[in-house]
C-alpha cells in the first residue's frame, strides 16, 4: 500500500515527488503529505536519497536538523518495529522535510551512516545507537554518547524499564584510544593530552573535553557529554501531556519559558486548538524576556571566563529584575511551568504591563553599561576577535542554528522564516554578522537583546487589558474552579482531564520555534492515549557542541575557553 | 574584643577590661574557637550541574550576596574548599566524578545537597539518574526545592554554621555504595 500516492499533494510535496522520481537514487522513495512533506525510504537507499535532497538544485536541503529513532512495539498499525526519522531544512527555499526510514525487523536494526553527506549527523547517529541500538555501518566513532559506558541495553526501547539503572565506576568512563597513546616526533616536544572537565569552572556545567596539545596549540580534541542525561524523553512517555511541561522547563533552564511554549504549541497543533490573543501575547512577551536572560548569562559567563568579572554583575542584575516579573506571574523564578496546553496555568497579575514597562526602562541601562565596558575594550577584542571562527559553509554543514548560524552570515531565524504567534506583525530585524568568530557571536547576542526589547514594547502596545488567556475547550483546558464546584458537567471534564489527561488524536507532528540557542523543535507522537507515545526534542546546542571539537583544533587552550563560552552550552538541553 | 555574651563568639570565660590597668584575658576551649572561625569562612566548591547551578549563581551575585555569611570565596579546586555544594542532578555517569572530588577535599569538609535532584533524584526516577547523592557521599544539609530559592540556600548555609558551631561530628564518611566499591 505504500506506493499509493494521495491524489493531491501540497506544492512542496509534489515537487519532492517529481525530483525523486526523476533520479535513479530516489526511485523507490515515496512522498506523502502530513504536517510536513514526508519522504519514505528504505535503509539501503537512504544515503543516496540524502545526497539527492542536499544536492538537487531544486531541493537543496542543506541543513541537517535532527535524527531520531522510534520504537513501534506497542503502537498499532505500523509495518515495522523500528523506524528512523530525519529532519532537514532548506535554507534557500525555507522549507522543512521529514525523511522516514523504516528498518526491517531484525535483531540488530541498522541503517547506513550519512556522516559523509551531512557531517552534522555524527552525534545524532551516536544518540540513536545509544538509546535505540541502531547500528550505523560506516560511522567513524560509534560509541555511546548520552548513557555511561557500563550501561546495558537501549533505554528508549519500549521494553526497557524506565527505572533500570546500571552501576558505573570511574574506570568505566571511556577514554578514546588516541588519548591513551603518546605522540612523539623527532626533534619536537612530546605532545600532551589535557583533560578539561567534567567538573571545570569554564565548562559551565558538566562537559568533558579531551585535547591533545602540541605546545600551546590544540591538535586534536574530543568532547564527551551525557553527564546530565536525565532521561527527559523516557520520563515524558510516562506522563500526561500537561505533566510534561515541568520537564521541558528543565531542558534549557536558563530560558525555561521558551521550551514550554515550544512544547505546548506542538500539542496544540495536534489538537487543532487556538489560544486567545492575550494568552499568546503573554507567551511572546515572557519568551522574549527569557531570551534576554539567556543571552545575559551567556555573555556574562563568557566574559568572566576571559577575565572581565564586573560585567557579570551588571548582566545578572537583569536576570534578577526579570525574575521579579516571572515570579509575580507564576510563583517560580527559574523553572516556571507557566504554560499549559491551551493557554497558561493562571492569568497574569494586574500590574503586568507596568511591570514590563519598568523592565524596558531598566534593561537598556545595564546593556549600555556592558556595551561601554566591553565592545571597544581592547583586551576583550584581542581575546574574541578571530578566535573560534566558523565559516558560513561550516556552519551549515555542522547543522548550527540560532545565534551561531547568524553570526556566520546566514539570516535564518524561525521567528522570521516561519512566523508564529505575532512575530510577523512586529517590526524587528534579524541581526547577523559575517565574521563567524567569538566577537561576532557576542555582537549578535547583544543586538538580539535590543531587538527583543523592541518586540516586547510592540507586544505591550497591542496587549488587551481584559480577556481570556486560555482556550475554552474543556476537553483540553481545566474549567474554572467555580464551575467545577457548582456544575456537574464541568466537574466531569475536570475529573477526566486530571485522571486521564488530554486525548490527543493519534498521529505525529514536528513543530519548531526559535529558542535562545536556535531552532528548538519538538517531535511528538500520540497513540490516542492521555500522554505522549514518543517525544523527541531537537536541542539547539547539541550540534554546536558536536562542532566544538572541530572548531578548537589549531587554536590555543585559552581560545578554547573563550569559544566554549560563546557557544552557550546548556547541559540540560544538551544531554536532556 | 567582643563581650562574652556576644552570640558571634563561642562560650568564653574571663575578665572584662576595667579601664586600662591589668591584663585582659579570656578562657575557652580550643574547639569552639576553631569552629567559630570555620563556620564564618566556609569556602564553597560549587558542583553545579544543572538548573540549581543557575540559582547558585544568584546566591553568589550581588543581589543575594553570600559574602554576608563569609562564603563568597568560591573555589573551583576541591583542594582549596571545605564546603561542597552539590547543585543539580547527579547522574550515574557523573557519580564517580563527584566521589573523586569529595575525596580530594581536605578535612574538615561539609556537604550541602541543593535541590531535590541531588537529595533524592527528584522527579527523575529514571535509568540514568542517581537517586540522591547520599548513595555516594555523606550529606550534612539537604535543601528541598526545584530549584530552591536563594533564600533557602542561604538558610542551609546558616544551618550548617549552627551544626559546625555545635561541634557535632559529620556523618559516617562511608556510604553503602562507596564501601561496596572499596571492597572490590
Amino acid at each position: 500500500m505504500s506506493t499509493l500516492v494521495a491524489p493531491s499533494l501540497s506544492p512542496a510535496a509534489e515537487k519532492l515527488r517529481e525530483r525523486l522520481a526523476a533520479s535513479p537514487a530516489g526511485g523507490n522513495a515515496n512522498v506523502v503529505d502530513a504536517d510536513l512533506p514526508v519522504v519514505e525510504t528504505s535503509p539501503e537507499s537512504w544515503p543516496a536519497v540524502a545526497r539527492l535532497l542536499r544536492d538537487d538544485p531544486d531541493l537543496r536541503y542543506d541543513l541537517f536538523l535532527d535524527l531520531l529513532g522510534v520504537d513501534n512495539l506497542s503502537r498499532k498499525g505500523q509495518p515495522t518495529r523500528f523506524e528512523a526519522v530525519a529532519y532537514l531544512h532548506s535554507l534557500p527555499r525555507n522549507e522543512h522535510v521529514r525523511v522516514k526510514i523504516r528498518l526491517p525487523d531484525s535483531r540488530e536494526p541498522s541503517l547506513p551512516t550519512v556522516t559523509d553527506v551531512y557531517p552534522a549527523a555524527d552525534w545524532y547517529e551516536r544518540e540513536a545507537y545509544d538509546l535505540f541500538g541502531f547500528d550505523f555501518p560506516g560511522h567513524p566513532n560509534l560509541h555511546r554518547i548520552l548513557c555511561h559506558d557500563a550501561f546495558v541495553g537501549h533505554a528508549l526501547r519500549k521494553d526497557y524499564a524506565p527505572g533500570q539503572r546500571w552501576y558505573c565506576a570511574e574506570s568505566d568512563l571511556r577514554i578514546p584510544d588516541w588519548a591513551r597513546e603518546t605522540d612523539e616526533r623527532a626533534g619536537h616536544f612530546e605532545t600532551q593530552t589535557l583533560s578539561i572537565g567534567p567538573a571545570h569552572p569554564a565548562t559551565h556545567g558538566i562537559i568533558h573535553v579531551l585535547a591533545r596539545i602540541d605546545g600551546e596549540r590544540i591538535v586534536r580534541a574530543e568532547t564527551m557529554i551525557g553527564y546530565l542525561h536525565r532521561c527527559f524523553e523516557k520520563m515524558s512517555e510516562k506522563q500526561h501531556w500537561n505533566q510534561v511541561v515541568p520537564y521541558t522547563d528543565r531542558l534549557n533552564y536558563v530560558s525555561a519559558m521558551i521550551n514550554g511554549v515550544g512544547y505546548v504549541r506542538t500539542v496544540e497543533k495536534m489538537l487543532g486548538i487556538e489560544v486567545p490573543d492575550r494568552g499568546r501575547l503573554v507567551r511572546t512577551i515572557l519568551s522574549e524576556f527569557s531570551r534576554i536572560m539567556d543571552h545575559c548569562v551567556c555573555i556574562g559567563a563568557n566574559l568572566v571566563d576571559i577575565g572581565a568579572l564586573t560585567n557579570f554583575t551588571y548582566l545578572y542584575q537583569n536576570r534578577e529584575n526579570i525574575y521579579g516579573l516571572i515570579e509575580a506571574c507564576c510563583g517560580a523564578r527559574l523553572t516556571v511551568s507557566y504554560v499549559r496546553v491551551g493557554g497558561l496555568s493562571i492569568d497574569v497579575p494586574e500590574d503586568f504591563v507596568p511591570r514590563c514597562r519598568r523592565l524596558l526602562e531598566w534593561i537598556p541601562e545595564f546593556l549600555r553599561d556592558v556595551d561601554k565596558l566591553v565592545t571597544n575594550n581592547r583586551i576583550v577584542r584581542n581575546r574574541l576577535q578571530g578566535t573560534g571562527v566558523v565559516t558560513k559553509e561550516q556552519a551549515i554543514a555542522w547543522g548550527l542554528t540560532g545565534p551561531m548560524l547568524r553570526s556566520s552570515g546566514v539570516a535564518y531565524d524561525v521567528r522570521r522564516a516561519r512566523p508564529y504567534d505575532f512575530y510577523d506583525r512586529f517590526d524587528w530585524e534579524v541581526p547577523i554578522a559575517q565574521d563567524g568568530d567569538n566577537f561576532a557571536r557576542y555582537l549578535v547576542r547583544m543586538e538580539e537583546m535590543r531587538q527583543s526589547l523592541s518586540i516586547i514594547r510592540q507586544a505591550l502596545d497591542i496587549f488587551p487589558e481584559k480577556g481570556p488567556v486560555n482556550s475554552d475547550d474543556w476537553h483540553v483546558v481545566l474549567p474554572p474552579k467555580d464551575a467545577v464546584y457548582h456544575d456537574m458537567e464541568s466537574l466531569i471534564y475536570h475529573f477526566k482531564l486530571v485522571m486521564e489527561g488530554i486525548r490527543v488524536p493519534a498521529g505525529e507532528r514536528y513543530e519548531w520555534i526559535e529558542g535562545a540557542n536556535g531552532e528548538l523543535g519538538f517531535h511528538a507522537i500520540s497513540d490516542g492515549r492521555g500522554g505522549p507515545y514518543r517525544l523527541k526534542v531537537r536541542p539547539p546546542c547539541f550540534p554546536s557542541m558536536a562542532a566544538f571539537e572541530k572548531m578548537i583544533v589549531g587554536g590555543t587552550v585559552s581560545d578554547m575557553i573563550a569559544t566554549l563560552g560563546t557557544l552557550n552550552i546548556i547541559a540540560g538541553e544538551l544531554d536532556r | 574584643m567582643a563581650s562574652p555574651s556576644s552570640p558571634a563568639l563561642p562560650a568564653v570565660g574571663g575578665r572584662q577590661s576595667s579601664g586600662g590597668a591589668g591584663t585582659d584575658f579570656l578562657t575557652t576551649r580550643l574547639e569552639p574557637v576553631v569552629a567559630w572561625a570555620r563556620k564564618n569562612s566556609l569556602w564553597p566548591y560549587p558542583f553545579a550541574t544543572a538548573c540549581c547551578g543557575i540559582e547558585f549563581m544568584s546566591v553568589a551575585a550581588p543581589h543575594y550576596d553570600i559574602a554576608r555569611f563569609g562564603s563568597e570565596v568560591i573555589r573551583f579546586s576541591p583542594r582549596q574548599a571545605d564546603l561542597l555544594i552539590v547543585a543539580g542532578t547527579v547522574t550515574d555517569k557523573l557519580a564517580p566524578v563527584l566521589r573523586r572530588i569529595y575525596d580530594e577535599m581536605p578535612e574538615p569538609k561539609w556537604v550541602i545537597s541543593m535541590g531535590v535532584c541531588a537529595s533524592s533524584g527528584g522527579f527523575y526516577r529514571a535509568y540514568h539518574v542517581t537517586q540522591g547523592i547520599d548513595e555516594i557521599i555523606p550529606v550534612d544539609v539537604y535543601v528541598p526545592g526545584c530549584p530552591p530559592t536563594p533564600e533557602q540556600l542561604i538558610f542551609a548555609v546558616m544551618e550548617l554554621q549552627k551544626k559546625i558551631a555545635s561541634g557535632e561530628a559529620s556523618r559516617d564518611r562511608r556510604s553503602a555504595r562507596y564501601a561496596a566499591e572499596r571492597q572490590k
